[in-house]
């Protein structure tokens, strides 16, 4: 067991001092903090993204998957949104992960895991996801979205204000959503009596 | 660079990209529902970045990404409920051998 250890303490370690030594290289070549921390969270959040979607082992997947909303987060304090990131540290690190990670320990197989992790329509899947990639930034750069100022570093206040009396309506709804899916998902994942185990 | 809104947005367009490959790529039931969950992140990312660099917007961009968070935990919830009453009648987690709706 600790032997299967050294090799993912080796990597993290490898991984933080890559990352220690980019964030200072970033800065001596004359980024300021916040543009080394965007760029560091970027890569990171891309690379783990990748390593979702390419892994073969899928609680690798699942793990990657966490590292990737960790980066999220961070882009999301850079932007200026502590509480959305809060929020996606609760929800997505915290909840839809051990979900993910349970629903992978419930139906995993010994003769399942397969040689082939992808489908056969793989290649033109990489071509369309590419085209998508390149037009959503051609697009993006050919727009003019106006005079775009500094930042807006929102306050907490200000977002329950609005959350809580411009849109309490979509709230309330929400939270009802929420309770169908919860009723919704033990009714489909029960275990019907006499049916298949 | 952080100070512009083309980053955020070019940088959610490619995490929506790496998504939709996974989901169309993937065999296993579960990597297309993560890819799905990367594919929401990408969105909530663009809506949060408008919502920082629009002044007319307000507060909305963040409520809107609170709702989408919720939405996304329910759809995961539901999701992976159907995932395993697939695999209890099926007994594999492949999606390209779910062909009951075929025969």
């Amino acid at each position: 067991m600790a032997q299967k250890l050294v090799p993912i303490v080796l990597a993290l370690a490898v991984m933080g001092a890559v990352t220690g030594i980019a964030a200072i290289m970033l800065v001596l070549l004359g980024q300021d903090w916040e543009d080394a921390l965007f760029w560091i969270l970027a890569a990171v959040m891309l690379g783990s993204a990748l390593l979702v979607v390419t892994l073969r082992d899928i609680i690798r997947c699942g793990l990657a998957m966490m590292v990737c909303f960790g980066a999220l987060a961070g882009i999301y304090v850079v932007l200026g949104a502590p509480l959305i990131a809060a929020a996606q540290v609760i929800v997505y690190i915290g909840a839809i992960s051990v979900l993910i990670l349970f629903a992978i320990m419930l139906t995993q197989t010994k003769a399942a895991p397969s040689r082939l992790v992808f489908q056969t329509q793989a290649v033109p899947a990489a071509i369309s996801s590419i085209v998508i990639a390149i037009v959503i930034s051609l697009a993006v750069g050919a727009t003019d979205w106006g005079e775009v100022p500094a930042r807006i570093r929102l306050a907490t206040d200000a977002l329950s204000q609005v959350l809580f009396h411009d849109f309490v309506l979509p709230f309330e709804v929400v939270s009802v959503l929420l309770l169908t899916a919860v009723i919704g998902g033990v009714f489909l994942a029960k275990r019907e009596p006499g049916g298949p185990s | 660079m952080s100070d512009s809104l083309d980053a955020y947005l070019i940088l959610a367009g490619l995490l929506f990209a790496i998504g939709s490959f996974g989901f169309l790529a993937r065999r296993n039931a579960i990597s297309m529902l993560m890819s799905i969950e990367l594919m929401l992140n990408g969105v909530n990312l663009a809506i949060l970045a408008f919502g920082a660099f629009i002044p007319e917007l307000g507060a909305q961009g963040s409520v809107i990404a609170l709702m989408v968070i919720a939405v996304a935990a329910a759809e995961a919830t539901v999701g992976l409920a159907i995932v395993i009453a697939i695999f209890r009648n099926k007994k594999t987690p492949l999606v390209d051998e779910y062909d009951a709706m075929r025969q």
